[in-house]
């Protein structure tokens, strides 16, 4: 091909299409349906970096995390049939928690489909439930236009994941491509214009109430709202909550900051949502972890509910006021318009509350014993995290990111990620690639288990590979699949069923790796382990091997009422 | 009673639908992931070029937060439960009946209802119904006696009755109010898109 001639293949056309976009990045594994693709990113490759990962569920959540931390579309790839199977847990992942993520896979022929040809499986069928949207393309002259309506939709409105499959002729043909098109989309239900009547109505019902409380979940951090939601409660007094993906929406350190609720939510944080009589959920979607049983959640509070998607307002519990628009856009809105106000006993109540309960509160502290508990690791982490700057954090699934959440202090947006509504094992560790590939001048801390560790480790050969060496690893390694585990202690008789986990000397895996492993076994040696690993110019693994047996407390039981708390494995608060 | 005089349980969903492979899956597919069945689903094209208009019976209580989602799919224009709207309901119904000796009596229910003898076989005949889906249920049951050898049913399509509220030109002139009447689907689709914007 000559530069003179206007003509593309398909392949070159979703590189180019790629670059118009704003890619820079894109993770992915090549395979014979999307030859085609990788044979043309080679001519791209100066500015179109591509990552090799080690399994596809890795390069989506790569492309997760790097969406995550810059609030950008991640970019994921894979050929058809496995290569595209494999790409479905990090799609459901990024759909369950609104994250920009376009995923690309190989097609076979259009000829071929349908006729069960080798490696072909139905993807745009199998991922309808868990996209916006999703395209089969079959002509090389539709990917200009497909994949700028794809990234139009993963970023605007409610973000999420759109997969554009690309049979092999498509990539393969040649076409002159249109760039001019502009987005075909009607009623399109992205942008939504803000009524200020219900903003006015949400600030009457909030001006009134004796005991309001502001929930920030994920939308606050996805709209770049954190500044507008500070503003918010310093002026109206009103003190915030955070749900786990809120984490960072709202500095801990503040006076008005009360810290998490739900399921590992803190006891008077919970109570003060039983208490309240307004609460003004902004971006939240009111997930069974937050609410636990919903007919005994806020049984005081009239509900304000502000949510991007109009789908969410309603669907868990009843509205008094319900806002659909960009959170950003209705708390620029209320600052307009809300008075001053102070809440001062209400909020000496809650803190009343929480004093009253700081005996209770053992959980918070490590029991007197020699062994090294999760909570010596969190401390030190939480430790080296006020000496340090320029960090974020990707926790796993399980006991670990529930400690995570509860023990280490969070204040700034996209710091703090992980896998929330799906609850993927295995998220941590490529998501940590792509937040350290898009923000090489920062420490990506990972904080994993040993089972989630065990599920896609093999991504630290990608960091090698890579020469990714911001990225260091906690592992929380009890030798259990914790959380599991400790429902089974407190819930099911003791009866360890599946939960015990044989792993491998992790610090040696990590060498094997080609990166430093360090193995931590006394409480006395966690902070210089932590230490070692900030000021180490490279990858780091730790294994921490902490207390096989301890529990994330205070914990609602499944399907109890948040007013219900278990604090310790005998007592309730 | 809210909705008595419609089929007890279940509920009338008409939606607009972008004409594209893949999007009547989409629709159903929410329906699926729930286990809700669909009683019936008639499709096809509405006066609107590139826009199809469905009718769907959910055999199902309560179906807000579905049509809300339904409402949410990219290439979903419009949906609306028109359960206790004041609406016309109708069906068409093809069935074929043994016809022997019995001749006389079957056409004698075929003219009791309006239906239209559309085909005589040997020993068969076919009728053809269009009505209410109370009428065409009243039809089947007459016949049966007789032997029904087939019968297929289209399902139910439905219309708001009086001033049309579910209008795909009323949608799209509702779009782009402030600029001329648009000539081609293609235009207002593009014009849409520049109404509503990104954020």
């Amino acid at each position: 091909m000559t530069l003179t001639d206007d003509s593309r293949t398909g392949a070159q056309l979703i590189c180019e299409a790629l670059l118009r976009e704003g890619v820079e990045i894109m993770f992915g594994i090549p395979g014979g349906a999307i030859m085609p693709f990788y044979h043309a990113m080679w001519e791209y490759r100066t500015q179109l970096r591509h990552v090799l990962c080690r399994h596809e569920q890795g390069a989506g959540h790569a492309a997760e995390g790097y969406a995550r931390t810059t609030g950008r579309a991640g970019v994921c790839i894979g050929t058809s049939g496995p290569g595209a199977t494999n790409l479905v847990t990090p799609i459901a992942d990024a759909w369950m928690d609104s994250t920009p993520l376009i995923a690309i896979t190989g097609q076979v022929s259009s000829a071929a489909l349908g006729t069960d040809a080798f490696q072909e499986t139905d993807i745009t069928g199998i991922t309808v439930p868990i996209t916006k949207h999703n395209y089969l393309v079959q002509r090389a002259e539709d990917i200009p236009y497909v994949i700028k309506e794809a990234f139009h939709l993963a970023r605007t409105g409610r973000p999420g994941p759109v997969l554009i499959d690309i049979t092999k002729d498509a990539q393969q043909a040649r076409t002159v491509p249109r760039w001019d098109q502009p987005l075909r989309l009607p009623r399109h239900k992205s942008a939504r214009v803000l009524d200020r009547g219900a903003v006015e109505r949400a600030l009457t019902l909030l001006a009134g109430a004796k005991r309001p409380l502001i929930m920030a979940g994920n939308g606050v951090i996805q709209a770049g709202a954190a500044a507008e939601l500070r503003a918010l409660a310093e002026r109206t007094g009103i003190p915030v909550i955070t749900t786990l993906h809120g984490k960072g929406a709202f500095p801990e350190s503040h006076e008005l900051s009360l810290g998490m609720s739900g399921m590992h939510g803190w006891v008077h944080v919970n109570r003060a949502i039983q208490e309240c009589d307004v609460l003004f959920n902004i971006g939240g979607r009111f997930d069974d972890r937050v609410t636990g049983k919903v007919s005994t959640f806020a049984p005081r509070a009239q509900i304000i509910h502000a949510d991007i998607d109009f789908t969410e307002i309603g669907k868990v519990v009843p509205t008094s006021v319900g806002i659909c628009a960009d959170a950003r856009a209705t708390l620029a809105c209320m600052l307009e318009l809300a008075p001053a106000g102070n809440h001062a006993a209400w909020l000496s109540r809650i803190r009343d509350n929480q004093r009253e309960h700081e005996p209770h509160q053992a959980y918070r502290r490590r029991p007197n014993t020699p062994t090294l508990m999760p909570h010596d690791v969190f401390a030190s982490l939480d430790r080296s995290f006020h000496r340090h700057s320029g960090y974020r954090v990707v926790t796993d699934v399980g006991q670990h990111q529930m400690w995570a959440a509860q023990l280490i202090e969070w204040g700034r947006p996209r710091s703090h990620i992980t896998s929330g509504g799906s609850g993927t094992m295995g998220f941590s560790i490529p998501a940590a690639l792509g937040a350290a590939l898009a923000f090489p001048g920062e420490t990506i801390w990972v904080i994993v288990g040993d089972g989630g560790f065990q599920m896609t480790n093999q991504e630290i050969a990608t960091m090698v590979q890579e020469d990714v060496r911001n990225v260091k690893i906690a592992v929380i390694n009890n030798g259990y699949l914790g959380m599991v585990r400790q429902w089974q202690e407190l819930f099911e008789g003791a009866r360890y069923s599946g939960t015990k986990l044989t792993g491998p000397d992790i610090a040696l895996l990590a060498e094997a790796y080609g990166v430093r492993g360090i193995k931590v076994e006394r409480p006395d040696d966690a902070d210089k382990a932590i230490e070692a690993a900030w000021a180490h110019d490279g990858p780091v693994v730790i294994d921490f091997r902490v207390e096989r047996e301890a529990n994330v407390f205070p914990i609602v039981p499944a399907g109890k009422s948040i007013g219900e708390m278990m604090v310790t494995a005998t007592a309730s608060a | 009673m809210r909705g008595a005089r419609k089929v007890a349980r279940g509920h009338t969903i008409v939606a607009l639908l972008q004409d594209h492979p893949g999007v009547l899956h989409r629709a159903v597919s929410l329906l699926r992931r729930r286990g809700y069945n669909i009683a019936s689903l008639a499709v096809g094209r509405s006066e609107v070029e590139g826009v199809s208009r469905m009718t769907l019976v959910v055999e199902q209580e309560d179906v807000e937060q579905v049509v809300k989602q339904l409402n949410r799919l990219v290439e979903v224009l419009q949906v609306d439960d028109v359960t206790h709207d004041p609406t016309i309901e109708r069906e068409v119904v093809l069935v074929k009946v043994a016809a022997g000796g019995n001749m006389q009596s079957i056409v004698s229910v075929a003219l009791g209802y309006s239906a239209t003898i559309a085909d005589v076989g040997m020993g068969t005949m076919l009728l053809e119904l269009s009505g209410s889906p109370a009428k065409v249920e009243g039809f089947l049951e007459r016949l049966s006696p007789f032997g029904i050898l087939e019968a297929t049913r289209t399902g139910r399509i439905a219309m708001v009755r009086g001033r049309a509220t579910h209008s795909a030109a009323e949608l799209v002139s509702d779009l782009v109010a402030s600029t001329p009447a648009p000539q081609s689907p293609e235009q207002w689709l593009s014009q849409a898109d520049g109404i509503n914007g990104t954020n």
